[in-house]
């Protein structure tokens, strides 16, 4: 059974269960697209904000053709962490439909700032998937530039991302690119642990006070970690948007559809001048935290079977298989495209080379460094003195 | 009129106003920096001028500040950020840590983070708990961050404009109880043939003992040499104006005529910046000393209440103390 929210109605009344409701089906949750693959026509949101998406046909295999790729990358890198070639591998298994439902959502002119897992947004804004694997293999801590690719470069420290993504939103607006339907808007992505964190909670007063053009996107994957959703919170998390003073929603973040209908609808509000407000995608991590991660200790296998009978790439196939947009052909050749791109990562992972040791020295500084200079001469000359030598 | 006489603090006011005159990128954020112009009146006068577009009054959350002026450097903004007192300046730790200083390292270059982190620091202003620390070693400590700190106000006045036209992320140490001292400024100087930032200076020419000093101990040592003089011992003192990088060029070419060093700084001495100093000048001048480098610190305990404080400071006499001490090896 799925993780139902601590019941607010239960306080005072300590003895009660919890509440186990199930996700799907709840008044609360923006669902498009139920887990059987039958389309929603619309879902009214908390405010009274009506969804809907209108996707031609090719839009809808292309959104399918997404969510398989991301999967079969991830799952690449995945086996790619097991055999030694990765230090470490974040999986987003389960997650696929609010990235690329919120990733497609995106404007070419819009900023992302994400977590360390969104490798299916990062996707969906057209980069190389190779990208962020010189973090996962050791051989870089990055190194791109957000505003080339429109996407910051992975934010490990829990919940910082949020403030920065805050006051870029902020900058956009004293750019005066705020307020018209070209204008920029910009997402934060993060978990539900990360609403625990004090910066987070900061960005929200300050996306606030600044009318920020600002989407805060938490993928509620139920864990941080080891810990479920009830350690962070005792009411649903978006509606801790209401105390900050701005529109807060949840959709079913496993249905791709009513992801992006809400990120759509969220972006466009904020580039038009109408301030910051928040997502709660309500999702499940399938996988483990990281590689590192061993999730049978601390939740049940039933658990994670209820959450794979709504599975985000299943109920996509059963729509478009139900609703004739897609034959057999279409989707044997979505699989093969993701299996020869799953095949071109691996190829370049194993070919990235590692750094030269001296290159730590470079970049501290932008303009360099006299004495990082010497250090680097010095630790050269100690090099150097071993070649020729047995080691 | 080239040169004036202005407090430390006025500036600090006036380096910041041609900041904000000379680059519309430049905004200043922080507490209170606003309508009142600061609780020390740093930016007195600048949102009237500049709109509350350029000097921004924040909500109360230092990591915010810090944390939202990182989102608008990556934008292709320069925010100055004034922490309100140097014990506030924690909860901004992890980002002024681990987002400010390895933007630049992570992207291998392709971001640049050109912030200035103002805070008033140090004691001797009879204030309570959390507003006289010394935090600059945590600062220092750390590879990717700059840190300065002004002890006059021609320096003040340069330094801060500089340390805003400069790319990297910067501390800039305000030592609070000097703002009210007055002192000539060359408004006119251009900041193009100014001495550079990152670089150490004699301020007094001495024959017999080197003293190395920064921020607020500049004073004291001036005062302790002159006092020296009078016994009839030349104290030469130097002005380190940057403790990260350490500029400690003067200082070896000093301690290698004199063979004496004392180290002064508020600051507790224990893996204090005199630590590294005293280090760097052993590895550098050994055979040129006559004595080990000794250190005049603060006491390795928070910083106490202000009604002793006057003793916990290094003073005058403590740094002759020190000064007499080189010569009894």
């Amino acid at each position: 059974m799925a993780k139902g929210d601590p019941a607010v109605s239960s306080r005072g009344r300590r003895a009660a269960p919890r509440s186990r409701r199930a996700t799907t089906g709840e008044p609360e949750l923006v669902q498009l697209l139920t887990p059987a693959g039958e389309r929603i026509e619309s879902a009214t949101g908390p405010d009274g904000t009506e969804y809907r998406v209108d996707f031609t046909d090719e839009e809808y295999r292309g959104l399918y053709r997404d969510l398989v790729l991301v999967r079969k990358l991830d799952a690449e890198a995945t086996a790619l962490q097991r055999q030694g070639e990765l230090g470490l591998w974040a999986s987003l298994l389960g997650q696929e439909a609010a990235q690329v439902g919120s990733g497609r959502a995106l404007r070419s002119q819009d900023m992302a700032f994400p977590t360390y897992r969104e490798h299916g947004v990062l996707y969906c804004r057209g980069i190389d998937p190779i990208m962020p694997l010189g973090l996962f293999r050791g051989v870089d801590q990055g190194g791109w530039d957000p505003n080339e690719f429109k996407f910051n470069m992975y934010t490990i420290v829990i919940g910082a991302q949020t403030l920065h993504a805050t006051g870029y939103a902020m900058g956009v607006h004293m750019d005066g690119r705020t307020g018209t339907e070209d204008g920029e808007a910009v997402i934060a992505y993060f978990g539900d642990g990360a609403t625990s964190q004090g910066d987070v909670n900061e960005a929200f007063v300050w996306a606030s006070v600044f009318n920020a053009p600002l989407v805060f996107f938490c993928q509620n994957n139920q864990y941080a970690i080891s810990e479920p959703l009830e350690r962070q919170t005792r009411v649903p998390l978006y509606r801790r948007a209401g105390g900050f003073g701005f529109p807060g929603v949840r959709v079913d973040g496993n249905d791709v559809l009513a992801s992006y209908a809400v990120t759509r609808h969220a972006l466009d509000n904020a580039r038009l001048g109408q301030g910051p407000s928040l997502i709660e995608a309500y999702t499940y991590r399938m996988g483990a935290h990281t590689t590192s991660d061993d999730p049978t200790r601390y939740r049940i296998a039933s658990e994670v079977e209820a959450w794979q009978a709504k599975d985000p790439i299943a109920r996509m196939k059963a729509f478009l298989d139900r609703q004739q947009l897609a034959d057999e052909a279409f989707f044997a050749e979505v699989d093969e495209q993701a299996r020869a791109e799953a095949v071109h990562l691996r190829e370049r992972v194993l070919n990235l080379p590692d750094p030269q040791p001296v290159s730590m020295f470079d970049h501290v500084y932008p303009h360099g460094s006299p004495e990082l200079d010497a250090q680097r001469a010095q630790f050269s000359r100690y090099l150097e003195s071993f070649e020729g030598s047995a080691h | 009129m080239a040169t004036e006489t202005l407090t430390m603090g006025k500036a600090l006011n006036t380096g910041l106003r041609r900041a904000l005159e000379n680059d519309p990128k430049v905004v200043i954020m922080g507490e209170d920096v606003g309508k009142l112009g600061g609780v020390f009146r740093i930016t007195d006068g600048l949102q009237k001028d500049f709109g509350d577009q350029r000097v921004i009054d924040t909500p109360l959350a230092e990591s915010g500040i810090i944390g939202t002026a990182v989102g608008l450097a990556i934008r292709g903004f320069r925010p100055i950020c004034e922490i309100q007192f140097d014990g506030f300046v924690y909860p901004a730790y992890d980002q002024i840590v681990s987002q400010v200083a390895k933007m630049h390292y992570r992207s291998q270059g392709k971001v640049t983070i050109p912030m200035v982190i103002r805070i008033p620091y140090g004691g001797g202003i009879g204030a309570v708990e959390h507003h006289s620390e010394s935090p600059e070693a945590y600062f220092a400590h750390t590879a990717g961050l700059k840190v300065v700190t002004c002890a006059n106000p021609q320096d003040a006045y340069v330094m801060i404009q500089q340390a805003i036209a400069s790319d990297d992320p910067i501390v800039f140490l305000e030592p609070k109880r000097r703002y009210w001292e007055k002192g000539p400024v060359d408004l006119d100087a251009p900041l193009s043939g100014a001495y550079p930032l990152h670089a150490a200076r004699v301020v007094r020419p001495g024959t017999d003992a080197t003293v190395l000093a920064y921020g607020p101990m500049v004073r004291t040592a001036l005062d302790a040499a002159t006092a020296a003089a009078e016994d009839g011992r030349e104290v030469e003192v130097v002005d380190l104006r940057t403790l990260s990088p350490l500029d400690l060029t003067a200082a070896y070419e000093s301690v290698r005529r004199t063979g004496r060093c004392v180290v002064v700084h508020e600051a507790p001495g224990n893996l204090g910046l005199g630590s590294e100093i005293a280090a760097r000048i052993t590895e550098e001048c050994f055979y040129s000393l006559e004595s080990p480098v000794l250190r005049v610190t603060g006491f390795d305990t928070p910083y106490p209440a202000s009604r002793v404080e006057e003793e916990y400071l290094p003073d005058l006499d403590r740094v002759l103390d020190a000064v007499d001490r080189t010569f009894g090896w």
